[in-house]
């Protein structure tokens, strides 16, 4: 057994599961509070990684293209809100569907015209372009990690934003009881704007912070978009919690998976079998997963309260 | 005495802190209509959605004409003969009058896995759906949309639509909510005449209605049964007067 | 089916519909549009998706964003039995429409556990999952798709799939036959039984039908009858592809299914001629005809009081 290369691909898994958990948070608020399919949710971590590498390339500086990126996402999310989603709070989730699908096939047509099907790259630093060994052996290339500790120094400010502070109570009251929220003579549009832009900042920072590796191309958010709809279902709808539990569970299972099927199929299967057989397994792991927590717990791990 | 047709247990509900049901013990005996009131948040919605098998009881055992149906589902405890009606009306709006009642005569004939024959020209289901509509008042409304009846026809057809499915027992949650004072009468005379075909277990708040039909009257407080028997003795507790009749 | 249904205006216009499908091979010539009839077949194998997503959307309340993985399913088995060898129609149909039901009745058993936004993504989910699969299978072509040498074979003297009139003919036939098929289901018992629980499943269940037997049923039905679908695609197109059971492609059927008019026996017929038009329209005009269909879907639904399907009753559709 190669612990090394397992604790490398922990480290990915664990990576992929920290991007899947911004992606998955603000959807689970935007599920459990505004009762909203937003497919769209795919169409804003395209967002952040466009914004984000045109932003470096205009100031010469990857750091200012995030940090700067960070508050045009914002205004997006916020815009996008104000301009169309409002009107959908109140839809049924058919009119959601349709609407927020129509806004996918815009955006990836217009990202495709503007910056062409090869996308936009976003080069990283130099300071983090490297490799970096662990004890015990395991190397991890440096960005790995430090996307990691970026994604838990939001997963803790989140958790403390809602856990903490009047704001997040009210988030967590909504997410349980929505009508609640209202009686209790809180703007509730206001709140479910500031919701939206803050799951729009965290599906953008998710896209940023991404595209380093992936480069941003039009399209790049749906794939996440479905994983973090499968996050959402085995955590729990509107639980960050969950959000987080399940992310990382399916980051881990995911990447460890595909390394690791092919290696496990050839102990009883003959070559050729096992290399078609292996992409095929390990594509669909993950909704098995999903199948199997479904069995026992249809509304996810930590449904929420009063179901 | 014979045998009650339905017998709760200990009967427990706890949401999270808040205890809905309360070690609950109680009994209809066949034939009679048992009322069960009390103030609001006594549990009495929750009691019949366990009674229904609409909810999960955390603790206790629920018996109905000499079985266990604790852990039977919902449309089971309805071929066993139990079936409720709905505090918030229920019925199948964009369905006719008749198409509604006839949906629950379907059930009792068996599977419906038939896919060919059209339904609604099925005298099988349309003509017992006509003889109870006309007992209950509501005949000459069979082909108008049930979402287009006036708010008593629709509590009405609530009652009619569990009157198809030829229960035993009736579990009625709040059959006159919303209703005015007319329609309260004729819906009272109505059950009143039901009487002596089916057993009932009746919620209700109002008063002139419970205290005309029940012939037991059972007292529900924060989850528990706090006097039981029969109406004027109910009249006459102190304790009940005290939590809930007031000066009525 | 009586003719009162052609009386009203909605019944005019289906038979209008109904009779463009028909005649359009004779058609498309006379207006020096040949390939006016290759798009109606295709837009006819489109209908029956979307008849059989209407059976249980636009009656059974079940928004399954994972319909067109049944398109892809029907098709593959298409393929890949070709691929092998295997010409004969009533090896291929069968299997086709088997897996088609089987896979149906897997996702379904899980699926129908959930309701409202988690069943939606749960549908999603596993057409991702079946879309994933067949990229990862190398040996049928991958993401190129895989290209099919010959049409089902049914060993029938002057009845060959090669024939253009006879395939257009052929998917017209069963076009009909969906259409019929779906209209008695809806109104038989098992239907009252499907579009009761979408009303109200709780009051269904108190007066004693277990629903999810029920709605699992619906379910298998659609998935064989889109199953069907994906079969005479691969007929028609000579070629499958995973790009036939992507998502956008089940946004697309919704999408259909909606525009016609959900739960009317012809709306997804008239969703489909719509959106075929739509597309082929607008991509005349530019390659990214997405650019203008995105917001066309977006302004719809919003403006639509009480949403397309509001709209769509406003044109004066009484449900039949």
């Amino acid at each position: 057994m190669n612990y090394v290369l397992l604790g490398e691909q922990f480290f990915n898994g664990f990576q992929l599961g920290i991007i899947l958990f911004l992606m998955a948070a603000g959807l689970t608020l935007i599920f459990g509070i505004m009762d909203m399919v937003n497919l769209a949710h795919g169409t804003l971590y395209m967002f952040g990684g466009f914004f984000a590498a045109t932003l470096a390339f205009w100031t010469g500086s990857f750091v200012w293209g995030i940090v700067l990126a960070i508050p045009v996402m914002m205004i997006a999310g916020v815009l996008l809100d104000l301009i169309v989603l409002r009107t959908l709070y109140e839809r049924s989730h058919l009119d959601q569907v349709l609407a927020t699908f129509g806004l996918i096939l815009f955006f990836n047509e217009l990202f495709l015209i503007v910056y062409g099907p090869e996308g936009m790259a976003f080069p990283l630093p130099k300071a983090v372009s490297g490799i970096a060994t662990l004890p015990g052996g395991i190397t991890v290339p440096e960005y790995r990690l430090v996307i990691i500790v970026l994604g838990l120094l939001v997963a803790l400010g989140l958790y403390l934003l809602v856990a903490k502070t009047r704001v997040g109570m009210l988030i967590r009251a909504g997410a349980s009881n929505r009508e609640m929220i209202g009686a209790l003579g809180i703007n509730v549009k206001l709140l479910f704007t500031a919701v939206f832009g803050l799951g729009a900042v965290l599906a953008g920072f998710a896209g940023m912070i991404v595209t380093p590796i992936t480069q941003a191309q039009s399209g790049m958010g749906e794939d996440p978009l479905i994983l973090a709809f499968v996050v959402i279902v085995i955590g729990g709808i509107g639980s960050i919690r969950g959000a987080f539990v399940g992310a990382v569970i399916t980051g881990i299972i995911d990447t460890m998976g595909r390394s690791f099927i092919d290696v496990g199929l050839l102990t009883f299967l003959d070559g050729e079998a096992a290399e078609s057989a292996g992409p095929a397994i390990s594509s669909m792991l993950i909704y098995i997963l999903m199948a199997g927590i479904l069995a026992f717990k249809p509304q996810g791990l930590f449904p929420p309260r009063g179901a | 005495m014979t045998e009650p047709i339905l017998k709760l247990v200990n009967l427990a509900k706890h949401f999270g802190g808040l205890v809905a049901t309360d070690n609950l013990n109680f009994e209809v005996e066949p034939g009679e209509l048992h009322a069960i009131i009390g103030p609001n948040g006594a549990g009495k919605t929750t009691l019949i959605n366990q009674i229904s098998g609409m909810m999960k009881p955390d603790g206790g055992q629920i018996l109905f004409d000499g079985g266990d149906i604790t852990h039977m589902s919902a449309p089971n405890r309805c071929h066993a003969g139990l079936v409720r009606s709905f505090q918030i009306t229920s019925i199948l709006k964009n369905f006719s009058v008749a198409e509604n009642v006839s949906l629950g005569i379907q059930a009792r004939q068996g599977h419906s896995f038939k896919f060919w024959n059209p339904a609604r020209a099925d005298t099988a289901l349309h003509d017992p759906a006509l003889e109870i509509l006309n007992a209950i008042g509501l005949g000459e409304r069979a082909e108008v949309l049930a979402g287009n009846l006036a708010h008593g026809e629709q509590r009405q057809l609530e009652i009619a639509m569990a009157l198809a499915t030829s229960p035993k027992m009736l579990l009625l949650d709040e059959p006159m909510a919303g209703m005015g004072r007319e329609d309260c009468e004729r819906m009272t005379s109505y059950l009143s005449s039901l009487k002596s075909e089916y057993t009932m277990l009746l919620i209700e708040h109002d008063m002139d209605a419970v205290f005309a039909l029940a012939d037991r009257i059972t007292v529900l407080v924060y989850g528990q049964a706090i006097a039981s028997g029969a109406p004027d003795d109910i009249r006459a507790n102190e304790d009940v007067r005290r939590a809930y009749l007031g000066d009525d | 089916m009586s003719f009162d249904l052609i009386k009203t205006p909605r019944g005019a216009f289906n038979l209008v519909l109904v009779l463009l499908c028909a005649f359009m091979p004779f058609i498309a010539p006379a207006l020096g549009q040949d390939y006016y009839t290759d798009v109606f077949a295709r837009t006819m194998i489109w209908a029956i998706a979307a008849v059989s997503l209407n059976l249980i959307m636009g009656y059974g309340g079940m928004i399954s964003f994972g319909h067109a993985v049944y398109i892809g399913i029907g098709g593959y088995a298409v393929g890949i039995l070709t691929f092998h060898g295997i010409e004969s129609a009533y090896i291929q149909w069968p299997v086709a429409l088997a897996a088609s039901g089987l896979i149906a009745l897997i996702f379904g058993v899980i699926s129908l556990r959930t309701r409202g936004v988690y069943f939606i993504m749960i549908t999603l989910a596993f057409t991702q999952m079946v879309h994933f699969l067949s990229v990862s299978l190398e040996k049928y072509g991958s993401d190129d798709g895989l290209t099919i040498d010959a049409r089902s074979d049914f060993g029938i003297p002057f009845f060959d799939l090669n024939d253009a009139m006879t395939l257009y003919y052929f998917i017209f036939a069963l076009m009909m036959a969906s259409i019929y098929i779906t209209y008695r289901i809806v109104n038989s018992r098992f239907g009252m039984v499907i579009r009761g629980s979408m009303s109200n499943d709780d009051r269904m269940r108190s007066i004693g039908f277990p629903t999810y037997g029920y709605k699992l049923a619906a379910f298998v039905i659609a998935g064989v009858m889109c199953g069907l679908s994906g079969i005479l695609s691969a007929n028609l197109e000579d070629f499958v592809s995973p790009d036939m059971m992507s998502w956008p492609r089940s946004g697309d059927l919704i999408f259909m299914v909606v525009l016609g008019g959900m739960g009317t026996i012809f709306g997804p017929l008239g969703g489909a001629i719509v959106f075929w038009i739509l597309q082929e329209f607008l991509s005349n005009i530019t390659e990214h005809w997405h650019l203008i269909f995105g917001p066309f879907l977006v302004i719809v639904v919003l403006f639509a009081r009480g949403g397309v399907e509001g709209l769509i009753g406003q044109l004066g559709g009484r449900r039949d």
